[in-house]
């Protein structure tokens, strides 16, 4: 059941990429200026700027241009970068590697403070707990991040110079260096998705404590605690979990500023810096790896719904 | 019956919601109590308030319910009302357990019977999860499961009604406790399993000797496995007895009237069933004298100036009216 479930998931991302990938090949071409103009700069003569192009493809129509990316792509060739002239797929997984790392830590910490939050507010509702979790849940949504993300570089880094400013290590590297240069952009990346899931979970516990069988755990003698933590949070997680798949997918496009602010090596610096250089091969091998990953993430979270909630059958 | 035997005592019990209206009083001074083995049937219609008697004994009502001063609900000597959480907890699910109406939305979705089942052993008894396995399995196969060890991983979906209510008694039962409150244990099933259930726990009751207190808008069910009915009115409870007293010769107007809405066989046909005439006071604005008194065809002037006392008559039969119905003799079959 759960492999033709599989299979049919995957026969669906096929038309997806398919499409995504020709909507953003169209909107590069697009975006003004011109690769050919871009590598050889303002003076280079007409014919070496035909030449150029001709060498690259970008004379031929839309279309083929985009056949030829495409059959290439299938077999595992993304291209090569128009400046640096590295292979797209080496680059872009390199800085998957990094961004993971970073969104993995967002992630964590939005699911830390999202069940902190919503858990004490939950046992006592409006006392000052309770109070305090609102506050922080509309406020984690009202900040923009890239604005969180310079106030909290001039206090902690400038002011108090206990984080670095900028950079990144790898987890594998150095952990004491990673978790040092991870703290400042997973907070801001992840104050938003704490918000979303304190201010959701604290709504779908308290709907779920309302039900029937809350009061059958109370009448065996559980106290509260032991009813929220055996009974009530699995419940409550359900509608969470789509949160937490959006959530995914929206901090991944956040990358692209925090990525900027902190100087990280990662695919949405990738991205930016490939817009700027008009480096096509690039930046479609950046949003490819970029949707691939959503619909991955989607993919988990329907997995995920099915392990939480038996009543769910993979069909 | 003597003091011994007495499990449950509930005294001058008084509950009331604050509302934006006012007060509403749920429960108005009502005593009863429950002897060791018996089934007392609290029988009334919706809005009479046996679920927050029933729900103000296991101490699960809604925070903002309040009892007021002297309310006592005596538990082998301890009052239930005013004990700390915690000791409360010990009694709950262990000495005293409650099964409800609807047994679907009352088993958790997502966890298999077996786990739910073996909770409260675990909780009271220190047990793992392994070790109260050999007592789910037994307590299964004693609500008539069928190869309940294959039934352990079930989750309620995948149940027929008749046996996740099973399943909720199994659940009430697993500690032995010495009071079962089943509320409405049967209304949300059909006929045929309704019938299949009461057999469950009217075994369950010989074999085990317990007590339970059955909340039922029913009369079949209450002439069917009660020892003693009490029966209740906007907060009151009107009459008691025991079962044949009040079924052969109900004193109340009110019980009267209740045995008269409820269809017979015989002579089917003939004649309209008997409702009772109007509707239930208003809880915010309870009357004078007796609650019944708008409803009642035999009410005088007296009725609507003071609330009638609570007689005595023979045969443990009590009730509260000004015009109590003739004591019908040699009634017995």
């Amino acid at each position: 059941m759960f492999f033709r479930f599989l299979l049919r998931r995957i026969f669906y991302v096929i038309p997806m990429l398919l499409i995504t990938t020709l909507i953003v090949f169209s909107l590069i071409l697009l975006i003004p200026g011109d690769p050919a103009l871009a590598l050889l700069g303002d003076n280079a003569t007409a014919e070496k700027l035909a030449a150029l192009r001709a060498q690259l493809g970008l004379d031929q129509p839309i279309i083929m241009q985009y056949w030829h990316w495409l059959t290439n792509a299938i077999q595992g060739d993304l291209g090569r970068s128009l400046f640096t002239g590295e292979y797209v797929s080496d680059a872009v997984f390199t800085r998957l590697g990094v961004t993971f790392q970073v969104v993995a830590m967002a992630m964590i910490f939005s699911f830390a403070f999202g069940l902190l939050f919503a858990i004490t507010s939950v046992i006592k509702p409006n006392s000052w707990m309770d109070y305090i979790a609102r506050f922080f849940g509309v406020l984690g949504t009202a900040i923009p991040n890239f604005w969180l993300a310079m106030i909290l570089v001039v206090l902690f880094s400038v002011h108090l110079g206990w984080l670095p400013a900028t950079g990144f290590t790898s987890i594998s590297d150095h952990p004491v260096d990673f978790m040092k240069s991870v703290l400042l952009p997973s907070f801001c990346l992840g104050s938003f998705g704490a918000a979303q899931i304190t201010r959701q979970l604290r709504s779908s516990l308290i709907e779920v404590l309302e039900s029937d069988y809350i009061r059958t755990a109370y009448s065996k003698g559980l106290l509260l605690w032991q009813v929220i933590w055996k009974h009530g949070l699995r419940n409550a997680l359900l509608p969470v979990v789509t949160t937490a798949g959006l959530l995914f997918g929206n901090m991944l496009g956040a990358t692209v500023v925090i990525e900027s602010v902190f100087a990280i090596p990662g695919m949405g610096q990738l991205a930016v810096h490939s817009i700027l250089q008009r480096d096509f091969p690039m930046l479609q091998g950046v949003v490819l790896i970029m949707v691939l990953m959503i619909l991955i993430i989607n993919f988990i979270t329907d997995v995920i719904y099915g392990v939480l909630d038996p009543r769910i059958e993979f069909e | 019956m003597s003091q011994a035997d007495e499990i449950l005592n509930v005294l001058s019990l008084r509950a009331s919601f604050p509302t934006y209206q006012g007060k509403v009083k749920a429960v108005n001074n009502i005593n009863f109590s429950i002897n060791k083995g018996e089934i007392v049937a609290l029988v009334g219609e919706s809005g009479s308030g046996k679920s927050v008697t029933a729900l103000s004994i296991m101490g699960l009502n809604a925070p903002t319910i309040k009892y007021e001063k002297n309310s006592l609900i005596s538990y082998k000597g301890q009052d239930l009302l005013t004990m700390k959480k915690k000791k409360l907890k010990k009694i709950r699910g262990n000495e005293i357990s409650m099964i409800f109406q609807d047994p679907l939305s009352s088993l958790n979705p997502l966890q298999p019977i077996g786990r739910q089942i073996a909770e409260p052993i675990q909780l009271h008894q220190g047990k793992s999860f392994f070790s109260a396995k050999e007592r789910v399995v037994q307590l299964l196969r004693m609500v008539g499961i069928p190869a309940p060890e294959k039934r352990l991983q079930d989750y309620p979906h995948q149940l027929s009604g008749g046996m996740r209510q099973r399943v909720m008694i199994a659940m009430a039962l697993a500690c032995n406790p010495t009071l079962l409150i089943a509320d409405e244990p049967t209304t949300a099933l059909d006929v045929t399993i309704q019938a299949q259930i009461l057999n469950v726990l009217r075994e369950l009751q010989k074999d085990t000797g317990i007590s339970i207190l059955l909340i039922t808008h029913d009369l079949g069910v209450v002439a069917e496995m009660a020892d003693r009915v009490l029966v209740m009115y906007s907060g009151e409870i009107v009459e008691e007895g025991d079962v044949f007293t009040i079924f052969k010769s109900p004193r109340h107007p009110y019980t009267q009237g209740l045995l008269n809405s409820v269809p017979k066989l015989k002579g089917a046909g003939e004649d309209r069933l008997k409702a009772i005439p109007g509707v239930v006071p208003n809880p915010l604005n309870l009357p004078e004298g007796c609650n019944f008194y708008s409803r009642c065809s035999y009410s005088s002037e007296k009725c609507s100036a003071a609330a009638p006392p609570i007689t005595d008559s023979a045969q443990n039969q009590r009730f509260a009216c000004w015009h109590p119905l003739e004591k019908k003799v040699n009634q017995f079959v």
